[in-house]
C-alpha cells in the first residue's frame, strides 16, 4: 500500500515535471518563432525600402482611379438625363401622332357625314322627279288614276 | 533688436528646424515604413501612408512640444492614418474587391539570410507562417499592439502613448494577440 501510494505520487511528479518541460518548450518554440517573425518582416522591409520604388507610382494610380470615378460619374450622369430628354421627346412625340390620329379621325367621320347628306338629297330630287314626270306610254293610266281620286 | 537681425535670427531657426526634421524623417522613416507594411502586407499603401505620415508631422512640427519622442509621435500619426484607411475603405465598398497585400505565404518567405542550415531555414519559415496567420486574425488594436510589442520591440509604456490606450488595456490586448499566436503554434504541430 505504502509502495502503491509512493509510486503513484512519484509518477505524478514526473508527468508534472513533464508538463513543466513541455511548456518550457512551447515557449521557446514560441519566442523562437516571434523572433523569425520580427527577422523575417525587417528582412522585408529593408529589401522593399532599398528597391527604391517610385513614389509617384501611388499617387498617380490615385488619380487615375480618381478620374475614372469622375468619368464614370458623368457618364451615369449624361445617360440618366439622356435618357429622360429621350422619354419626354418619346411622349411628346407620341401624343402628337394620336393628335393627328384624333382630327384625322374626326374630318373622316365629318365627310362621311357629309357624303350621307348629299346622297339622300341626291336620292330625295330623284324620287321628286320620277314622281313628277310620267312616261307618255303610263299617261292613260294616270289620267284615270286622277279621275278615280 | 532691428527688424534684419529678427528676420535673419527666424531665417536661422526656420533652417534649423528643417534640418532636424529631415534628420527625424532620416532616422524614424525606416520603423515607421516597416509597422506600416507589417500592418498592410501591401507595399504601395505603406510607402503612400509612410509619406502621408511624415507629411502630416511636416505640417504639425511646430506644434509638437517634445513631451514624448519623435518616434511615438510618429508611431501615432501613422496609427490614425491607418485607421482612417481601413474606415474609408469600409465605406468605399467597391474597393473591397481590389487589394493589393501579398499572400501570407509569400510574406512569410522573408528570412535574413543566416548561417542556418536548410532545414533551420525551412523550420524559421513555417514559423513565420504561422504567425503572419495568426496575426491576421487579430483585431486591428491587437496587431498593431503586437507589432509594436514584437516587431518594434517597444515598451508597454511606449506603446500605451503611442495608441492613446492605457497601459492595462495594452497589455489585456497583447496577452490576447499572443495567445492566438501560441494558438497558432501549437495546434498546427
Amino acid at each position: 500500500m505504502n509502495f502503491r501510494s509512493k509510486w503513484a505520487s512519484q509518477l505524478d511528479a514526473q508527468a508534472a515535471q513533464a508538463e513543466q518541460v513541455a511548456a518550457e518548450v512551447r515557449e521557446i518554440e514560441l519566442e523562437q518563432a516571434l523572433t523569425n517573425f520580427r527577422a523575417s518582416v525587417r528582412a522585408w522591409s529593408e529589401a522593399e525600402l532599398s528597391r527604391s520604388r517610385m513614389a509617384v507610382k501611388a499617387v498617380g494610380q490615385r488619380r487615375w482611379r480618381l478620374a475614372a470615378g469622375w468619368a464614370l460619374g458623368c457618364a451615369l450622369l449624361a445617360g440618366g438625363a439622356g435618357g429622360g430628354v429621350y422619354e419626354h421627346h418619346q411622349r411628346v412625340e407620341a401624343a402628337r401622332v394620336a393628335a393627328v390620329a384624333r382630327a384625322a379621325e374626326q374630318q373622316r367621320l365629318v365627310a362621311a357625314e357629309q357624303a350621307r347628306d348629299t346622297e339622300e338629297d341626291l336620292l330625295a330630287k330623284v324620287d321628286k322627279d320620277v314622281s313628277q314626270e310620267v312616261p307618255s306610254a303610263m299617261e292613260p293610266l294616270a289620267r284615270l288614276m286622277d279621275e278615280a281620286k | 533688436m532691428t527688424r534684419a537681425t529678427a528676420e535673419a535670427m527666424a531665417g536661422r531657426g526656420l533652417e534649423s528646424a528643417t534640418e532636424e526634421f529631415a534628420r527625424v524623417v532620416a532616422s524614424h522613416r525606416p520603423q515607421i515604413f516597416r509597422f506600416l507594411l507589417a500592418s498592410t502586407r501591401d507595399v504601395d499603401l505603406a510607402e503612400t501612408l509612410t509619406q502621408e505620415c511624415f507629411l502630416k508631422a511636416h505640417r504639425n512640427w511646430g506644434s509638437f512640444r517634445g513631451e514624448s519622442s519623435a518616434m511615438t509621435w510618429l508611431m501615432r500619426i501613422a496609427i490614425n492614418l491607418q485607421k482612417d484607411h481601413w474606415r474609408n475603405r469600409r465605406v468605399q465598398f467597391w474597393r473591397h474587391a481590389r487589394t493589393n497585400s501579398v499572400d501570407l505565404d509569400e510574406a512569410g518567405e522573408w528570412l535574413p539570410s543566416g548561417e542556418r542550415s536548410a532545414e533551420q531555414q525551412m523550420l524559421a519559415r513555417e514559423q513565420v507562417g504561422r504567425v503572419w496567420q495568426a496575426v491576421k486574425g487579430l483585431s486591428e488594436r491587437q496587431r498593431t499592439v503586437f507589432l509594436l510589442r514584437y516587431v518594434e520591440e517597444q515598451e508597454l509604456s511606449e506603446i500605451a502613448r503611442a495608441t492613446g490606450l492605457s497601459e492595462g488595456t495594452v497589455k489585456a490586448h497583447l496577452s490576447r494577440a499572443v495567445g492566438k499566436v501560441r494558438a497558432e503554434l501549437g495546434g498546427k504541430r
